[in-house]
């Protein structure tokens, strides 16, 4: 059962992918630009050397964090769009551990890991709490947390933790207090690869083992597809939002962790991360699934870290890249829309034909 | 030949089940055609092709003696094809008539009236009584119904497809529903009717073709043949209606109410100053028309709903204030009113809603962790015992199963752990008599086990077959309760309507 179901979403995904690339080199093509051209150097920028891979794969690194946080809400029937919010907070704190934290590295990792997961998960609680109690709808909840961490860091960075010359970004963390590492640089041969490749590979593993194996996981996804069942069946509901909600913020302040003191090493005020909605796209494609989300996140890593190449090396100009990766979020949001609605094809073609034979009649009584 | 619809030779099949395997179904014109068949047949599946929401893997169709090809409800309706299902697809807050010709939004105001007056008048040709300008929200479920009907008639069906119409009905609606459909019928529309109960079909059915397991058994004239005939016809085997059910004594209280108030979701007292005792050894009935505050009663037991004074006790505790958590462990079984919505979750496996309620004990987990093999054996113990069909078996998303197979599901899952009281709301609606058989005989086990039942029924017959006392409510008010041996129907409809037993049996 659960087999087919996944080849589904896998079919889903990889048409969304190539429709995607399609529609990508058709708008190369109408800028007169050879598509297949385009492409190349697109791959081989993210592929070309080792370094270029290990950046492939850091970029990845976030992504699949926040691809998981938002797809572990979901499993619970909430729309986590607060990600960058959970990750400027999360970064924030991992951040500070960094500056002021001196300790022997196989105690300061998990100190470092902590700190950035506490701190998103408040970040995320917090609507998860408004949803419980007061019924706030999450999207409107985090939309508010995103600004309100967004303002905190424009106050915070240039307070605290100002750089020598520049007011808008924090200093940086020293290389030994980042999560950048020696022999991952070494075997990359320099880059931004830096430990988060381990901290997302654990969660993905541990986010599946919840969802798949545990009571919890069996919990919050009763709650998410039937919250009248879960609840006649003596599942607490609001206390599952509220959990849900926190794991998926933890999960995006380690990826704010993972880019702020790993990718970067300095956060600058006045952005709200990009990668926090960008992960959206990531669950979409990978149909929340933690392994999907892992593969998807691989792919997006891919396009974001080439598409520099692509535009150095041909005259295909920067905002077609990113209008290229667009297009793919667009097609895989729309598919999986589609799949949603081939599954509840016989409810839907009940409906259609209703509006359908409602019209026809309209037609009908206008000829009458 | 004057068949209007002609399906022959039709085969569709599911994962692991073949659901239609070479049925043919003829109906004439003007007839009232029904199709029997137990549980997970294939009756849905067959009217679903009709009506073009499957494809047939083989097979074909002919309207009117010509073949056709019918790929989606569009189709069928401009064959003349039009179906009540059983989950109606009204907006609430729009008027009949806006509810009928929807989707003429551009003409809205233009057409209203003339359409009002189409429909005014189909409603009285069909004496199907109904205003075209109440709202749905404010109108009975049988009024609704009948609003599907209207729909289907002011766009011209000629053949009309009820699948188990009469589920959701109360008794007085479905004998209304009957004479609606005999009043179609003599104005020369042709139906195709599901239902379970053989009474109905011995009431307005002309012939009726029986499946079983997704094969054609026959077609019988629905006037020489017996319902026990049909029933064995059916089932592959004779069936008893009544239910064998011995002396027991009857011991402690389990669950005792106490001058019970709850509010409504309109915040009017749905149950007022409600007091019940439900004993060891006994099946309490609660018998009263739909809407009378059953269902708040059961959802404030069940702990869904918060009361506004009185007490439960349950086994000699207070539980008045236990989590719906804390009430499951103490032993209350619910078989909820609704499966779509509480009892099942549609998109799991049925292994999966098998231990919703028990997932986080052991031993179908330990630690937190689950114990998948626990619990797929503990799922293929209960489609065993209850006899739950579907195409891939536990691993089947409940979505998946036929209407009766998902209650038999539900009941199984309650029943099975034997908690000492189960609240057993319709627990046999859709079921197909052999299976309606077998609850009857499991509750009345459960009973003799010196367990206790609590039964909510609107089916007079059911509440006499299996209680031992029964409570009638009339809005909200318990209006007496009264020995089942000491009483009869009549007596029991009269306190339905509010008539105390006193002034009933004078
Ligand atoms: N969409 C589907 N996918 C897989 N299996 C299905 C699907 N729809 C129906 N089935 C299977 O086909 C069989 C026939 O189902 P159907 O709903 O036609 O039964 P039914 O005769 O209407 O039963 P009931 O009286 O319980 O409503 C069942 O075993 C069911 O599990
Ligand atoms: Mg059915």
């Amino acid at each position: 059962m659960s087999t087919k179901v996944k080849s589904n979403a896998f079919l889903v995904a990889i048409s969304a992918v190539i429709l995607g690339l399609i529609a990508g080199g058709l708008l190369m093509m109408a800028i007169g630009s050879n598509p297949f051209e385009g492409f190349y150097y697109l791959f081989r920028g993210g592929l070309m050397s080792m370094e270029r891979v290990g950046n492939t794969i850091a970029t990845a690194i976030t992504l699949m964090l926040v691809g998981l946080s938002v797809a572990f809400a979901f499993k619970t029937g909430l729309f986590n769009i607060g990600a960058s919010g959970q990750m400027l907070i999360g970064g924030l704190a991992a951040t500070l551990v960094a500056h002021y934290v001196f300790l022997p590295r196989v105690i300061y990792i998990p100190v470092i890991i902590l700190a950035a997961f506490a701190a998103g998960a408040l970040w995320g609680v917090i609507p998860g709490f408004l949803k419980a109690k007061f019924n706030v709808h999450e999207v409107v909840a985090t939309i508010m947390m995103n600004w309100i961490a967004y303002w905190s860091i424009y106050y915070f960075i240039p307070a605290y933790l100002k750089g020598p010359s520049l007011e808008t970004e924090s200093r940086s963390i020293a290389i030994e207090q980042s999560l950048r590492s020696d022999w991952l640089t070494d075997f990359f041969g320099g880059g931004y690869i830096n430990l988060g490749i381990f901290v997302a590979v654990v969660a993905v593993i541990v986010v599946k083992y919840v969802l798949d194996k545990t009571t919890l996981g069996f919990e919050l996804k009763a709650v998410g597809s039937n919250r009248f069942c879960a609840e006649y069946a003596g599942i607490k509901v609001n206390r599952n939002v509220i959990i849900s909600m926190m794991i998926a913020g933890g999960l995006a302040g380690l990826a704010g962790m993972t880019f702020y003191t790993g990718y970067s090493r300095n956060i600058q005020i006045g952005v709200l991360p990009s990668m926090g909605f960008d992960g959206i796209a990531v669950a979409l494609l990978g149909a929340s699934n933690p392994i999907g989300v892992f593969f998807s996140a691989l792919f997006f890593g891919l396009l974001q870290s080439g598409k520099g190449f692509m535009n150095a090396m041909t005259d295909v100009p920067p905002e077609i890249a990113d209008t290229i990766i667009a297009t793919i979020i667009y097609f895989t949001a729309t598919s999986v829309l589609f799949s949603r609605f081939w599954d509840k094809v016989g409810k839907r073609k009940k409906e259609r034909n209703d509006a359908r034979t409602a019209k026809a009649e309209a037609q009908e009584s206008d000829h009458e | 030949m004057s068949h209007v619809i002609e399906m022959l030779n039709i085969r569709k099949e599911f994962p692991g089940i073949v659901a239609n395997d070479d049925i043919t179904l003829q109906v004439e014109k003007g007839e009232i055609h029904a199709i029997l068949g137990e549980n997970g047949a294939g009756k849905s599946t067959l009217m679903s092709i009709l009506f073009g929401l499957y494809h047939p893997d083989r097979g074909i169709i002919k309207v009117k003696g010509k073949e056709v090809k019918i790929t989606n409800p569009n189709d069928a309706n401009d064959l003349g094809i039009g179906m009540v299902h059983q989950h109606f697809q009204l907006v609430q807050n729009f008027t009949v008539t806006e509810n009928i010709i929807l989707g003429k939004e551009s003409h809205f105001i233009l057409d209203r009236k003339s359409a009002a007056k189409k429909i005014k008048a189909l409603s009285e040709q069909y004496g199907l009584k109904i205003d075209p300008n109440s709202v749905i929200e404010d109108i009975t479920v049988g009024m609704q119904q009948r609003v599907e009907i209207l729909k289907m008639l002011y766009r011209d069906a000629e053949i009309l497809i009820f699948d188990e119409p009469t589920a959701v009905l109360t008794p007085q609606e479905i004998e209304e529903l009957m004479q609606i459909m005999r009043n179609l019928v003599k104005e020369g529309k042709s139906i195709i009717l599901i239902t379970h109960k053989l009474d109905e079909i011995k009431a307005v059915a002309s012939r009726c073709t029986i499946i079983r397991r997704g094969k054609m058994i026959g077609i019988v004239d629905v006037a020489t043949t017996s319902q026990a005939e049909m029933a064995s016809m059916m089932v592959g085997r004779p069936v008893s209606f009544k239910v064998e059910k011995g002396e027991v004594e009857v011991g402690s209280p389990v669950l005792e109410i106490s001058h019970l108030n709850v509010l409504n979701v309109k915040k009017y007292f749905a149950v007022k100053d409600f007091s019940l005792t439900v004993s060891r050894g006994e099946i309490v009935g609660i018998a009263g028309v739909d809407g009378n505050g059953q269902s708040e009663l059961v959802e404030a037991i069940t702990g869904l709903r918060p009361i506004e004074s009185g007490t439960l006790t349950f086994n000699g505790k207070d539980m008045t204030h236990y989590s719906i958590r804390e009430r499951n462990e103490a032993g209350i079984g619910h078989i909820p009113e609704d499966r779509q919505k509480r009892g099942l979750v549609m998109e799991s496996s049925i292994s999966d809603n098998m231990v919703i309620k028990e997932y986080y004990r052991e031993p179908f987990s330990k630690n937190g962790v689950l114990r998948q093999q626990v619990i797929d054996k503990h799922a293929e113990e209960i489609c065993e015992a209850f006899d739950v069909r579907s195409g891939e078996g536990i691993f089947s998303h409940a979505g998946k199963l036929s209407g009766g197979n998902q209650q038999k599901a539900i009941v199984g899952r309650e029943m099975v752990l034997e908690p000492d009281l189960i609240i057993a709301v319709q627990p046999t609606r859709g079921l197909d008599v052999g299976a309606i058989e077998y609850i009857h005989k499991r509750l009345v086990e459960h009973r003799n086990k010196g367990k206790a039942v609590l039964l909510v029924s609107f089916e007079l017959d059911e509440i006499f077959n299996l209680s031992d006392r029964i409570a009638v409510m009339n809005s909200g008010e318990l209006i007496d309760v009264v020995y089942t041996q000491q009483t009869n129907e009549d007596q029991v409809g009269l306190m339905m309507a509010g008539v105390k037993s006193k002034e009933a049996s004078v």
